[in-house]
């Protein structure tokens, strides 16, 4: 058995190295920025399920493994019809393999109307770029309070940097791609610490999707943090779609700020992964802004999936709409905490939490944990959860429509699914993920 | 087409968790007629709708079921559904995610292959829905809504009377459709349940009050108490239910 200390003394060690390297020539708020995040990491070290928010979340494989940086120069890119084949969006992308940019399989980064989808590492060489990834990235994701979220921070190299200037409408969704090979490093399998920042100015609209996909079955760990900033009268969606390998380890972290009069509507698919949390943290910040946090996992085998989303009404007049529908077959366990915080002040808030669990199998397992923290007086707020099997009803009824037993049951399944992906305002996208979900499911 | 025995019910005993509610119905529907059965709240009305579609909780202690002439109990609920029966639920099921236009294409394509008829594609199936929509009042925007989710207590019931619209069964059987409706959607269910009344078919209208009747015009009134039939009739027979209210039926049945 390895002890506490050891598990972030290697991660530490890891870092001195890659401050000395591939890192150094960041701008030194970068650098100060990394360093102040690996102490940070290894003052936290790995959560444990004695923590309050991994009760039901093991990290003990990840901990007790031996993860790398992917080596640089890496090895041969994946072909683009394996990119394709993993793709879900239809314009626009930037591709990382194993966490580093990968230009011949991007489109380029200048888009009309002045939209960079770029990587990070190439904004932070310029001026403009630098700026505005040091106005936000220093200040959006908590990683002081996250061991993840600060090892990322630490390794902060590369990741994906979406820029819709004011007033401006992106035509067709922009897809940030983050592949993984799963091939091992000389040391131990490959972690990658995929770092994003999109921002939509003031009165701009766009779509982003956000794919994490395995190229192999092999073991690697992801540990992923995107900030989305969304400006005042601003109106963005966030397609994250998450079908790493069977055997690999995802970590997500995926931080939103609103200001007033904004609409920010997030979508998760949660296929992959054999152990997959996503934290999600939502911050209405300004007045009227309306939130829309909509997802779905799909579960079989032992998978474990375990979504964690914080709610933050800090002003008044905003709304936020959570559904979040769970599909859990064989052995696999679903994790959904829901925590939404209303502030002083923040009255007149209109909130409302559902999640739905479906369970396939008598080993299949749900929690499902509602937090409600309600500061003003004036505010609408409501939740339910539910975790079952199918329900006998519906399948009478629609037997008794002539539907077969199998088909009532795979409709039934399906609706879970269906009901989050109905709420996807982008067609082409919508369509994709549908066929991605009847697929998983099969039959439908 | 000469009348022909669609539905005969023999001494039908059915229970739920033991109890039991149906203690010996005997019912015959043929071709061609729309019967009434009507009876106080707890009588057994909707249990003997429910065995007949083939609810799962009810167990069949004893009695028959005859449809077209073969063993009704015997078929599995979708096989009934395949065979012609139909059931508007008095408390119709939501069903989140799943469009009523699939709902309904997946319904009418298990029965036509069912039927050896070829299944339709959506752009197909559309055009058929039209005509069936103006019939119940309603426009499309009925068909991308899930399945009765958030439909008020009136929406469910047309919604099932367009199902019975669309999947047009031989034998129709309608739970309370009639309960809770306003005059208007009380009119629209009534006019289509007339307008598929045809020689070969049947209704069963159960119902606890006599205004559905003033618009159907049932040819035998039937009075289930206790889990029984106890008194047949005619049309007139609801009229004096109607006047008389349940508890005159009562007594005849102790004493007779």
């Amino acid at each position: 058995m390895t002890a506490v200390a050891d598990r972030t003394e290697r991660y530490v060690a890891d870092f001195e190295a890659f401050a000395r390297n591939g890192a150094s020539g960041a701008p030194e708020w970068l650098r100060e920025l990394r360093r102040g995040a690996i102490a940070r990491f290894a003052e936290l070290g790995f959560p444990t399920t004695k923590q309050e928010e991994w009760r039901f979340t093991s990290v003990a494989p990840i901990a007790e493994q031996r993860f790398m940086l992917s080596p640089v120069p890496r090895s041969l890119l994946p072909a683009p019809s394996d990119v394709e084949r993993l793709c879900v969006g239809v314009g626009p992308r930037v591709v990382f393999v194993d966490g580093r940019h990968a230009p011949s399989l991007s489109t380029p980064a200048d888009l009309a109307g002045g939209v960079r989808a770029a990587s990070l590492a190439a904004a932070l060489r310029t001026n403009a770029g630098s700026e505005l990834a040091r106005a936000h990235l220093t200040r959006h994701a908590r990683w002081r309070e996250s061991a993840f979220a600060a090892l990322n921070t630490a390794f902060l190299a590369d990741g994906a940097f979406v820029h819709v200037p004011a007033n401006t409408t992106l035509e067709w969704p922009l897809e940030v791609v983050f592949l993984s090979t799963g091939r091992a490093g000389s040391d131990g399998p490959i972690v990658s610490h995929p770092r994003s920042l999109i921002v939509v100015e003031r009165g701009a609209r766009a779509a982003v999707v956000e794919t994490y996909a395995a190229l192999s079955d092999g073991v690697y760990w992801s540990n992923a943090v995107t900030e989305v900033v969304v400006g005042e009268g601003a109106s963005a969606e966030l397609y994250r779609v998450q079908q790493e390998g069977p055997h690999s380890f995802q970590v997500g972290t995926t931080h939103s700020r609103q200001e007033r009069d904004s609409y920010f509507g997030l979508h998760v698919v949660t296929l992959g992964a054999a152990l997959a949390r996503h934290d999600i943290n939502a911050l209405l910040d300004g007045p009227g802004a309306e939130l829309i946090l909509n997802g779905l996992y799909l579960l079989g085998g032992a998978q474990h999936a375990d979504h964690h989303t914080v709610i933050d009404h800090a002003q008044p007049h905003c709304a936020s709409h959570e559904f979040f529908n769970g599909v859990l077959a064989e052995r696999a366990h679903g994790v959904f905490n829901g925590r939404i915080i209303v502030r002083p002040g923040a009255q007149r808030t209109d909130s409302k939490q559902t999640n739905n669990n479906l369970l396939l199998s008598t080993e299949a397992r749900a929690d499902s944990q509602p937090q409600l923290e309600i500061y003003a007086d004036d505010v609408k707020c409501t939740h339910g959860s539910t975790v079952g099997p199918i329900d006998q009803m519906q399948l009478y009824y629609l037997r008794s429509r002539g539907l077969s037993p199998e088909a009532a049951r795979s409709i039934l399944t399906y609706g879970f699914g269906a009901e989050i992906l109905g709420r996807m305002r982008h067609p082409e996208v919508r369509e994709r993920l549908d066929r991605l979900v009847r697929a998983r499911l099969g039959g439908a | 087409m000469s009348k022909h025995p669609l539905l005969q019910v023999k001494n039908l005993h059915a229970s739920v968790e033991g109890r039991e509610i149906l203690t010996g119905v005997d019912l015959t529907v043929n071709t061609g007629e729309v019967h009434a059965i009507m009876g106080p709240n707890g009588s057994g009305k909707s249990t003997l709708a429910q065995v007949l579609a083939g609810h799962p909780a009810y167990a069949v202690t004893a009695g028959q079921v005859l449809y077209e002439g073969n063993d009704l109990l015997a078929m599995a609920p979708e096989v009934r559904a395949r065979e012609g029966v139909f059931l508007a639920f008095q408390y119709p099921v939501a069903i989140r995610g799943i469009t009523n236009a699939y709902f309904l294409r997946s319904a009418v394509n298990a029965i036509r292959k069912h039927r050896g008829a070829e299944e339709l594609g959506p752009v197909e199936f559309m055009d058929a829905l039209e005509e069936k929509l103006k019939v119940i009042g309603w426009d499309s925007s009925y068909l991308t809504r899930p399945v009765n989710e958030g439909f008020s207590g009136g929406e469910k019931k047309r919604n099932e009377i367009l199902q019975l619209a669309v999947l047009d069964p031989k034998l129709a059987i309608l739970d309370e459709t009639d309960s809770g409706l306003d005059i208007d959607a009380l009119k629209t269910v009534a006019k289509t349940v007339d307008k598929l009344r045809r020689p070969d078919n049947a209704t069963v209208l159960v119902t606890h009050y006599y205004r559905i009747l003033t618009h159907i015009e049932p040819d035998v009134v039937h009075v289930l108490a206790g889990g029984k039939i106890v008194k047949s009739g005619g049309k007139e027979l609801a009229l004096e239910l109607e006047e008389k209210g349940y508890d005159w039926l009562r007594e005849e049945a102790v004493v007779t």
